[in-house]
């Protein structure tokens, strides 16, 4: 059947539109995207190709706005044993294990639908690292609100946080840090960052390509429905007035659906009896099959009348660009498929060859005999255009960071304390975290609540500090600044607990990559964590880019999410981030500057968020990482705490006032004599 | 060596957890499938926590009704320990073999947090090596957890010395009756709790208070395995 439809031409199936330039437009492709993809296969594309491409060109997909300035980005190390291009990014850790992780946005599905959305969200995240071989051993999330004030912000905040819980709980996997942030800049447009790190033995490493000519591609999981469909393209535009209308395009999550693929992935990819394995995500199985063909260099043939689905009637257009939950692509050589089968149906799941590999590097789709798509499948990917928009930083921005707050301050230092204890950005967080299981797995050695998350690795000594941070304020109003101020808070966390830093997952969510204002905070970000993670030799192994962070109210500030893993060499060196014992000291360590910029208290006590957010030292910051380390490791410290939002005195009172669960407070006493007088609210340095 | 069955629901997904625990106070411990209807000669059986085919009916509804669990019940008749914690102790209230059932939080919310618990029986083969009145703080993460009875069954539990274990210090999570945190069979030899001690077995995070439910397999069978261990109060 292949062989003999290969060579005409694909077509159109009855009651499929013909494909124009208007129709392309509606798929978000524009028309130098439009010719190209015509000059390409010198034809019209069909109706499911047309599709395909959508969804490979779509932003989210494709990176064509962020490419040139990802490729920036130092991606290799001593550590790093998988960097950018796979689900998930890998660095080696000893005794032959190794730590996969990765962040990911899903914005626009919760800003429409806040329970599933986040749900989602964690479920891919966790697919992308177990696709890798690797056992997730925790979750971290960055969410991002209005104000708490209005109706709206609580029912997405409140979804959000129940749609995290309920997925990560159900799989079994310990959330161990994240931050939770209300700013009016997220309004319209709340952030949703999960990240997920894992463990795995370097050997079980497995590659998302496709190898082996006549190799068999099975759909495992769940049936393919007609949710998500178009799920990239709505995440690569602007949300507005319509974009409730998108709500059906949200998927749905079945995390226990999840926890079997999850122990069925295992148990092939740890078995050897697979060639590669790629979630079917974002653009479901059109990505997935695309990019594990490009990566081998083959080509690949999909039936799409194979794939099992939840509803008759379903086009090739709607199979291939659906993007139920809880799927996974996987290949196989054809002697081994039935083992393939009998370890899912082990785990009650199916697994239903679809297509092959083929060699002549095509990107081939059938549908009940007829051939509907034949496209390039280097080309498919490689061709996309990439775009180098005009960067430019708006006027405002520039007298934005020049500006003081007009006047005395308004409060004391009693009152500020107060003010700033009752913020909800800064207030304890213990109503979110509480919601998520943080100690399954039975190897939490520091629970949400501090500086960094910390594992034990089990039947090792060592341990894993992870950690996700950015501070938004800075980077709006420096955005090389505040890109290496969110690098140095994360890898500061860190170290802190005494951790050595290892490396970097970001997920950079921006506005409009067309505008000049939004691309300059985008490429001045990504130069400034570029250069920390230089500094730090904490490589960049992989992330996620969000553009058309906007609502009708203009573009979120940008908020490059960093999230770091380090290496705790003995886990019995960690170091908590609260007061241990009475009558211990407290030193401040590294230089206090005299910078409000940027800072909370100006925010919060005089209402004024501007000035220029305090540089960041990159080598002072390794020096002050690498003390951190080496103190922990002799046993100096009783505790170690980060001063960040809300500076000295934020981080006293935090580590006075203890854990989320401390039985008592404990009372601290400084002697701030030579400070400058607004001096308790400096952010550098930490005690 | 204690055999320890650790039986795995599609769902469970604090099995290896359980395992390990077992495993670290000296007993053999083996993963049995819920498919299976043998527990392959096992002196204690261990329902784990998780969400067992997703929950998305009641908790522990539908995994009572697996194959394996007919095997549990009949270890159960027969005298043999069973501890099931957390959707473990859900299972056995949705099979019989524990009175009374779990109800959604009080705060309609998960709750992940360490809670004080006190220990109140320490004649069951899983809390023979604790002291009673003893205090220990054990992690629970569960959205229903509030446990309910009649009153009459409340009494009951009340008056036989079978709450095993009770929230204190202002420490009740999910608003269970009378701070009611696990409760054994009339015999003593099942025990279902909320909090999950397989967490807290590990000296190197700081904490293995909860490593003595299973070593108290062994004292349980030292002390000769049919003493009744309900006790009045």
């Amino acid at each position: 059947m292949a062989t003999k439809t290969a060579t005409a031409p694909p077509k159109n199936l009855p009651g499929e539109p013909a494909v124009t330039l208007a129709l392309a437009e509606e798929h978000n492709l524009n028309q130098m995207e439009y010719d190209r993809i015509v000059a390409m296969l010198d034809r019209t594309p069909t109706f499911t190709e047309l599709g395909i491409f959508s969804a490979l060109w779509s932003e989210h997909c494709s990176y064509k706005h962020s490419r040139p300035v990802l490729k920036k980005f130092p991606t290799t190390g001593k550590h790093v044993v998988q960097g950018p291009g796979e689900n998930a990014g890998v660095l080696r850790l000893p005794d032959g294990w190794a730590v996969a992780f990765k962040i990911e946005s899903h914005n626009h599905p919760s800003a429409v639908e806040p329970y599933q959305g986040a749900a989602t969200g964690v479920g891919g995240i966790l697919r992308d690292v177990f696709t890798m071989g690797a056992r997730p051993v925790a979750v971290l999330n960055s969410i991002r609100f209005g104000p708490l004030s209005e109706p709206r912000n609580r029912y997405l905040f409140a979804g959000v946080v129940r749609g995290v819980g309920d997925y990560g709980n159900c799989m079994g996997v310990p959330t161990l840090g994240g931050e939770v942030v209300f700013d009016e800049t997220y309004a319209g447009n709340p952030l949703v960052n999960a990240m997920c790190v894992g463990l795995l033995r370097e050997d079980d490493l497995i590659r998302a390509k496709a190898e082996g000519v006549g190799n068999i591609l099975l759909a495992v999981g769940a049936r393919t429905g007609r949710d998500g469909i178009h799920g990239a393209s709505f995440a690569s535009e602007e949300l507005s007035e319509q974009s409730q209308a998108r709500r059906p395009q949200v998927q749905v999550g079945d995390p226990f659906m999840e926890k079997l693929l999850l122990e069925a992935s295992l148990d092939l990819i740890t078995g050897g009896i697979i060639v590669a394995i790629q979630d079917m995500g974002a653009a479901g199985l059109t990505s997935s099959a695309a990019e594990m063909a490009e990566r081998g260099g083959v080509g690949v043939e999909l039936d799409t009348s194979l794939v099992p689905i939840r509803e008759q009637g379903m086009s090739p257009y709607e199979i291939l660009l659906s993007e139920s939950q809880e799927r996974m692509l996987v290949v196989a050589e054809p002697g081994r498929v039935a083992e393939v089968q009998t370890v899912c149906q082990r785990w009650e799941l199916d697994a239903t060859p679809v297509g092959h590999v083929t060699d002549d590097g095509m990107f081939r789709i059938i549908h009940e005999g007829t051939l509907v798509a034949s496209i390039p499948g280097s080309r498919l990917i490689d061709d996309c255009p990439v775009y180098t928009p005009e960067a430019a930083e708006s006027a405002s921005a520039v007298v934005r960071r020049k500006a003081r707050p007009e006047g005395e301050p308004t409060a004391g230092l009693h009152r500020s304390l107060e003010v700033l204890l009752d913020t909800p950005t800064l207030a304890s967080k213990r109503w979110v975290f509480q919601q998520y299981d943080s100690t399954v797995q039975a190897g939490t050695a520091i629970a949400p609540g501090g500086d960094a998350g910390v594992l034990r690795v089990e039947t090792t000594d060592f341990g894993l500090a992870v950690t996700v941070d950015c501070n938004a304020r800075y980077v709006m109003l420096d955005p090389y600044e505040g890109g290496k101020a969110a690098v140095a808070e994360a890898a500061r966390n860190i170290a802190c607990t005494g951790a050595q830093p290892l490396g970097v997952t970001d997920c950079l969510n921006f506005g409009n990559p067309e505008k000049p204002e939004v691309f300059f905070q985008f490429r001045e970000a990504c130069r400034g964590i570029g250069d920390a993670c230089r500094a730090f030799d904490t490589p960049v192994t992989g992330g996620n880019v969000s553009f058309y962070n906007e609502s009708p109210t203009g573009a979120i500030a940008p908020t490059p999410a960093v999230g770091m893993v380090g290496l705790l060499h003995k886990l019995s060196h960690r170091v908590p981030s609260h007061f241990h014992s009475a009558r211990d000291a407290v030193f401040m360590v590294g230089t206090t500057t005299g910078h409000l910029g940027g800072s909370a208290y100006w925010a919060e006590i005089h209402g004024f968020v501007g000035g220029a957010p305090p540089p960041v030292d990159l080598e002072a910051e390794s020096r002050l990482q690498r003390f951190l380390q080496a103190a922990a490791a002799t046993g100096l410290l009783a505790s170690a705490h980060d001063c960040s939002d809300g500076g000295l005195l934020l981080a006293l009172a935090e580590a006075a006032i203890g854990g989320p669960y401390a039985d008592s407070t404990m009372g601290v006493s400084v002697d701030l004599t030579g400070y400058a007088p607004d001096s308790a609210f400096l952010p550098p340095g930490r005690c | 060596m204690m055999r320890a069955a650790v039986v795995r629901f599609p769902g469970s997904n604090c099995d290896m957890d359980a395992l390990r625990a077992a495993e670290r106070s000296g007993c053999q411990a083996y993963f049995v499938w819920h498919r299976d209807d043998d527990l392959q000669q096992a002196d204690a059986v261990l329902l784990p926590g998780g969400f067992s085919y997703g929950d998305y009916l009641r908790s522990g509804a539908i995994a009572r009704f697996s194959p394996i669990m007919q095997a549990v019940q009949r270890h159960a008749a027969d005298g043999g320990p069973v501890l099931g914690i957390c959707n473990g102790f859900q299972i056995l209230c949705e099979a019989g073999l524990l009175p009374g059932a779990l109800l959604p939080n009080a705060g309609l919310t998960f709750v992940s947090r360490p809670v004080p618990v006190r220990v109140e029986n320490v004649a069951t083969p899983f809390t023979m090596a604790y002291h009673k009145g003893e205090t220990l703080h054990i992690p629970v993460a569960h959205g229903d957890g509030r446990f309910v009875a009649a009153p009459d069954t409340i009494d009951e539990l009340e008056s036989s010395g079978r709450v095993v274990l009770r929230y204190v210090d202002h420490g009740n999570p999910n608003g269970s009756t009378a701070g009611i945190a696990g409760i054994c069979s009339s015999e003593g030899n099942v025990v279902g709790i909320m909090p999950h001690p397989e967490r807290i077995v590990d000296p190197a995070i700081g904490d293995d208070s909860g490593s003595r439910f299973f070593s108290s397999l062994a004292q349980w069978r030292a002390a000769g395995s049919n003493t009744p261990v309900t006790t009045s109060v």
